[in-house]
């Protein structure tokens, strides 16, 4: 078993090693197949570890890695229900998106290096939910963005792609800041980063006597966690990352990647669970995440952009129900999210194809009949994410809702606010993409459905999107929210205290009730606000012109963030620069004294008259003037 | 031949360079070719030698090889002809050794005048600093430091850009400068001890008074500090490096600084222990400043050169830090980031050198779209960026990552804040870069005539791709299997640092003193 273990994510690697390498003398065929049979592999893989892992955890150790008196990091990997449950998100969403990229890519330049470095991804995400350290996590954590970076900059010889790349880099570099003290923190607490480690000492008794500085140590965990899954206010990457091709912004900026925050914090929750005050700070940060992020979403007109603000606004709600304590609903989230938003890029990405290339959805319409499996797997998504009662993204999202609403009543009316605007913003999509008349004839006209490769994807994700449901069907609801007991093992690892029995505080069905109606209402609003095209949704919008333009131009974060963060340290830069080492150091410390000599210099010579005369005429006066000084 | 080398390997891995190259050095200006032929498979055959008998003895304890004869006699004081390899200076040697081919190699077509001679004193620099690194006698430490000056000096000033002449003799004097007061503390010491031998030197300079120590102390401090170079000490480094050619610029980045941070660690903490922990501190701040603002500088340079020059200010603060942190972790990480900086910011050198001799431009506006005309070169020059801004897997992060966990558990009081500070260092690396990157080498094209972008016709040949391979196996070895390199360094380093904090005979008095009935 230990074998196996390893060759989950060294399948992927070998697959980068082998395309990198020889891809560009291979076809386009051998390529595919390696980059998509090795990840397909790595999932069997992956399922048959599952199938034996029955409630427990398979820990091996392979070799050292670093090791310097008590700092010891092993290679090692842990495979438990969260981090196998992980491992089958990213190698079955994975594979089935690599599957997809084969069409969508097909007659791209470059299609060895993109195939290169998507299972090079695949091979850094596993690294980092199955690696049993927190630098090994941090391995796959810094990797991911560095595959995040290569890819978003896909596209490398346009000035757009490129600056993406380097703002998604440097914004997960800011919350990999955060990781690192947080890691130093952590090792100078529990001489140890094994995470069972720490978690094992986190569950003997009397942890209160480090309180202060654990509390400073998740938060700056979750610092990083704000980072890789953009958070308020590290979220200005993510929807720049766009730029990249859409089979990334599915499986990274969607699926697996940015949710690496989420599974950061369930993974230590024993830890976190101790640091009430993170816990706050979470759920807050997290529910205005929710609703901010849905707000900007409500007017874009990249179809990409809506689904990238969306995926914001999603992982907020994952962190909102991880604020209020609720690691295995806020996992859920994470795992029905991770079907139907790679869903709706795939079902984008199809539409984006069939639109050649255009991403505007005011130039769309009308598509329902010409893309009929687009339009029937999106509609599944959709109905999903709006949290129509029965799919998937109800049962999360209520469960979140509910914890929220124990947390505090405002919490759960942010989130309520934010999920009638996910509804709002997934109608108008929908109603612009598919519904309606035509905006442009001529791509209209032209459009047709994906190929099989694509279309394979679109329906086991909605296959998956529909089934995902019944791993945790809310109890409140007469279900057994079966992910919390699977998960129970990883989440409460080395705690001895039982399972705290769940308060039923409040009326978990009427707030499911209000919740649903208030977001099928906006469903409505959205689809009658658009049916009948751009005309109805523009009046509106001129009665709130002040309001409508702040959103429109995304609250101007970005013009503040470079007017005045930017360029203050550019300013700083050339400050130190111009002032401290040319003028300070170099003009008065090091060549001051050169300086000086030659003005000492010129003004002795002043003396070197070369005339006799005015040599004898300064002896005599030395003479006088020594004669005086012994005289007197 | 064999066996007299493996007895006298050190003095041969000092001398064989020297000889060679005043052979080289004699070669007429038509058969330049030849001259460089003779000094790269010379230098190679240094490094093949160096490999094959120091990997086969056990680095764990105790010096490998070691060599001492009596010298000559100063004023009535000895100086021996001492010579050792150990665990704090074998891969240094290794790395200098490695380097000084690789580099002859990379630039052999940027030297066009007296191509012959310019070889040839990489030569009399690669003795010297085998030299420095080996001496285990201050007196002759101090003979191979000032020693290595001279052919690096000539090489910035004959070989070097427009300024060359300033920066060759700010070069020269500033560290000249550090070097006379550390001279007259090493002579003082020396009077008292009766010796130039460190240990019999330490133990003198325990029955000195607290202040003259300390006073002793800074003097060696500032000489190494002028070297490595630490903040404010550092304005040197930039000029030396944008008008150095390339090589120079390889072999100062990658071996010369090193000789500062090394200096610490083999002499100015064993000989003054409690005057570094009581300036501890104080370094470690200076280390952080040095970090933060070299990466501020180099991020709002227009020269790709001078960049990656002020890169080194903010990499080596890292080193110093380390260092400064007094711990076993700390320590152990500054040692492998002196490797990690050699091979990552050497071959940045190198690779901006291969980029000036297509381009004839160093300035970032001048390029854009390299990725487009030169893959292969975007390639290695990406994977060299990642490992200098401390990616895992590559060995940059290792490093990092030790010097900041080391100094967060450092004794002293701001530790905690200084390691914390130290972390923005990790974020402003990867801002000026990637930035750098991003202008160069992605976006469109620059379609501009007179842009450097327009003069790249040829992506990387094979000589360079041979010069760059083994750089990129160095860099992802030391990135996943660190132990090969910290493994010998372990056991000197806890032994030093157990040594230097144990309380002096002296300072035990007071305490005894101090304790409560």
């Amino acid at each position: 078993m230990s074998n196996i273990l390893a060759l989950i994510p060294l399948l992927p690697l070998l697959g980068f090693v082998f395309i990198g390498l020889f891809g560009k003398r291979l076809g386009r065929l051998t390529v595919s197949i390696v980059a998509v049979g090795l990840v397909a592999l790595s999932f069997i893989l992956s399922a048959v570890a599952f199938a034996h892992l029955d409630g427990g955890r398979i820990a091996v150790e392979y070799a050292e890695w670093m090791s310097v008196g008590e700092l010891k990091v092993p290679f090692g990997l842990v495979f438990d229900p969260l981090s196998g449950l992980m491992a089958l998100v990213i190698t079955g969403i994975g594979a089935l998106i690599h599957l997809y990229s084969v069409g969508y890519m097909a007659h791209e330049e470059g299609y060895a290096r993109y195939f290169a470095y998507l299972n090079l991804f695949v091979f850094f995400m596993l690294t980092l939910v199955l690696g049993s350290s927190l630098p090994l996590l941090f391995v796959g954590w810094e990797g991911v963005g560095l595959c995040s970076y290569l890819l978003i900059g896909f596209y490398f010889e346009t000035e757009v792609a490129a600056a993406a790349g380097l703002k998604a880099f440097l914004a997960n570099r800011v919350g990999d800041l955060g990781m690192i003290i947080g890691m130093m923190v952590l090792f100078a607490f529990f001489h140890t980063l094994t995470v069972s480690d720490i978690l094992l000492q986190v569950g003997k008794p009397s942890p209160e006597a480090g309180f202060g500085i654990l509390t400073f140590a998740t938060l700056m965990l979750f610092v990083g966690a704000i980072g890789k899954s953009a958070q308020i206010p590290l979220y200005i990457w993510l929807p720049d990352a766009m730029a990249g091709p859409t089979p990334v912004s599915a499986l990274i900026h969607a699926a697996t990647m940015v949710t690496a925050g989420i599974f950061m914090v369930c993974r230590l929750a024993p830890l976190f669970q101790l640091t009430p005050i993170t816990l706050t700070v979470i759920a807050w940060v997290g529910g205005a995440t929710a609703l901010f992020a849905a707000t900007i979403g409500l007017l874009q007109r990249d179809i990409k952009k809506v689904l990238a603000y969306s995926t914001v606004s999603q992982l907020g709600y994952m962190f909102l129900g991880l604020g209020a304590s609720g690691f295995a609903a806020g996992f859920f989230h994470l795992f029905t999210h991770a079907w139907f938003k790679a869903l709706l890029f795939l079902g984008a990405g199809s539409v984006i194809m069939a639109m050649h290339h255009e991403q505007d959805l005011f130039k769309m319409g009308g598509l329902k009949s010409k893309l009929p499996v687009t339009f029937w797997t999106m509609a599944i998504a959709t109905l999903c994410i709006i949290g129509f009662p029965g799919t998937s993204g109800f049962a999360s999202k209520d469960e979140i809702l509910y914890l929220a609403f124990l947390k505090s009543p405002v919490l759960w009316a942010m989130g309520v606010a934010g999920a009638c605007c996910t509804a709002f913003y997934m109608a108008r999509l929908f109603t612009l993409t598919f519904f309606g008349e035509p905006r442009d004839g001529h791509a209209f006209e032209h459009a047709k459905e994906s190929p099989r490769t694509m279309i394979l994807p679109l329906v086991v994700l909605a296959a998956g999107a529909v089934l995902a449901v019944f791993l945790g069907w809310p109890t409140a609801f007469g279900g057994s929210f079966r992910i919390e007991q699977l998960l129970e093992p990883a989440l409460k690892f080395g705690q001895s205290k039982a399972l705290e029995a769940v308060h039923h505080e409040g009326n978990p069905i009427l707030l499911a009730t209000i919740s649903t109606l208030l977001a099928l209402g906006s469903a409505a609003f959205g689809y009658t606000t658009y049916r009948g095209g751009l005309a109805v949704a523009a009046t509106r919008a001129a009665r709130f012109p002040g309001l409508h333009r702040l959103v429109l131009a995304k609250y101007y974060v970005d013009e503040a963030l470079e007017a005045t963060l930017y360029s203050f340290i550019r300013w700083l830069g050339n400050l130190m620069w111009k002032l401290i080492d040319v003028i300070l150091i170099d003009g008065v410390g090091v060549n001051g004294p050169g300086v000086m000599t030659s003005i000492a210099g010129d003004f002795t010579a002043l003396f070197q008259t070369g005339r006799v005369r005015n040599y004898t005429f300064g002896m005599a006066l030395g003479v006088l003037a020594l004669l005086y000084i012994f005289l007197t | 031949m064999s066996a007299w080398i493996s007895s006298h390997l050190l003095t041969f891995l000092v001398f064989a360079p020297l000889f060679w190259g005043l052979i080289v050095i004699a070669f007429p200006e038509r058969l330049a070719p030849l001259a460089r032929l003779l000094a790269l498979l010379g230098s190679t055959g240094v490094f093949f030698i160096a490999l094959i008998h120091l990997l086969r003895a056990s680095p764990e304890y105790g010096a490998l090889f070691d060599e001492r004869i009596p010298w000559f006699t100063i004023v009535g004081l000895p100086v021996d002809y001492h010579l050792a390899a150990d665990g704090l200076n074998l891969w240094l040697v290794l790395l200098t050794t490695f380097l000084t081919p690789l580099t002859l190699l990379g630039t052999w077509n940027s030297i066009t005048k007296r191509a012959g001679a310019a070889a040839a004193l990489f030569l009399l620099l690669e003795a010297g600093m085998l030299g420095a690194l080996l001496a285990q006698d201050l007196l002759l430490f101090y003979l191979f430091w000032e020693a290595m000056l001279l052919p690096m000096y000539f090489l910035i000033g004959v070989w070097g850009g427009e300024d060359r002449k300033y920066a060759a003799n700010k070069f020269i004097l500033y560290t000249l400068a550090g070097s006379l007061l550390w001279l007259v503390a090493l002579l003082y010491v020396a009077s008292k001890a009766g010796s130039f031998a460190p240990p019999l030197m330490a133990q003198a300079v325990q029955t000195l008074p607290d202040k003259v120590q300390k006073t002793l102390f800074l003097a060696f401090a500032l000489a190494f500090a002028v070297k490595i170079p630490l903040f404010p000490l550092h304005t040197w480094l930039p000029d030396a490096h944008t008008e150095a050619p390339t090589a120079g610029s390889v072999i100062l980045a990658g071996v010369l600084l090193k000789l500062g941070t090394y200096g610490f660690i083999r002499f100015a903490i064993p000989m003054f222990p409690s005057a570094f922990i009581h300036y501890a501190q104080a370094l470690a701040i200076l280390s952080v400043i040095a970090i933060i603002y070299g990466a501020l500088v180099a991020m709002v340079q227009w020269d790709i050169k001078k960049l990656v020059a002020y890169s080194s200010v903010s990499h080596m603060g890292f080193v110093m830090l380390g260092i400064s942190s007094m711990t076993v972790i700390g320590t152990q990480g500054a040692m492998l980031q002196m490797l990690n900086h050699g091979i990552s910011t050497g071959a940045l050198f190198l690779l901006v050198g291969m980029l000036y001799d297509r381009a004839h431009t160093r300035m970032i506006a001048d390029f854009g779209g390299v990725a487009s005309k030169m893959p292969i070169f975007t390639t290695f020059f990406l994977i060299v960026t990642l490992s200098s801004i401390g990616l895992p897997l590559t060995n940059g992060f290792v490093g990092e990552f030790l010097i900041l966990n080391g100094t967060y558990i450092a004794g002293f009081a701001w530790g905690r804040m200084i390691a914390i500070v130290a972390t923005l260092g990790i974020v402003l690396g990867a801002v000026y870069l990637l930035w750098m990157v991003k202008r160069v080498f992605w976006g469109p094209v620059n379609t501009d005539e007179d842009s450097g972008t327009a003069h790249l016709h040829e992506d990387l040949n094979a000589r360079e791709i041979a010069v760059l391979v083994p750089i990129v196996v160095m860099i992802f070895w030391m990135g996943l299997h660190p132990q090969t390199f910290l493994a010998s360094s372990q056991a000197p380093v806890e032994q030093l640092l157990k040594e230097a904090k144990a309380p002096a005979p002296r300072m035990k008095v007071m305490q005894v003193q101090g304790v409560k009935p």
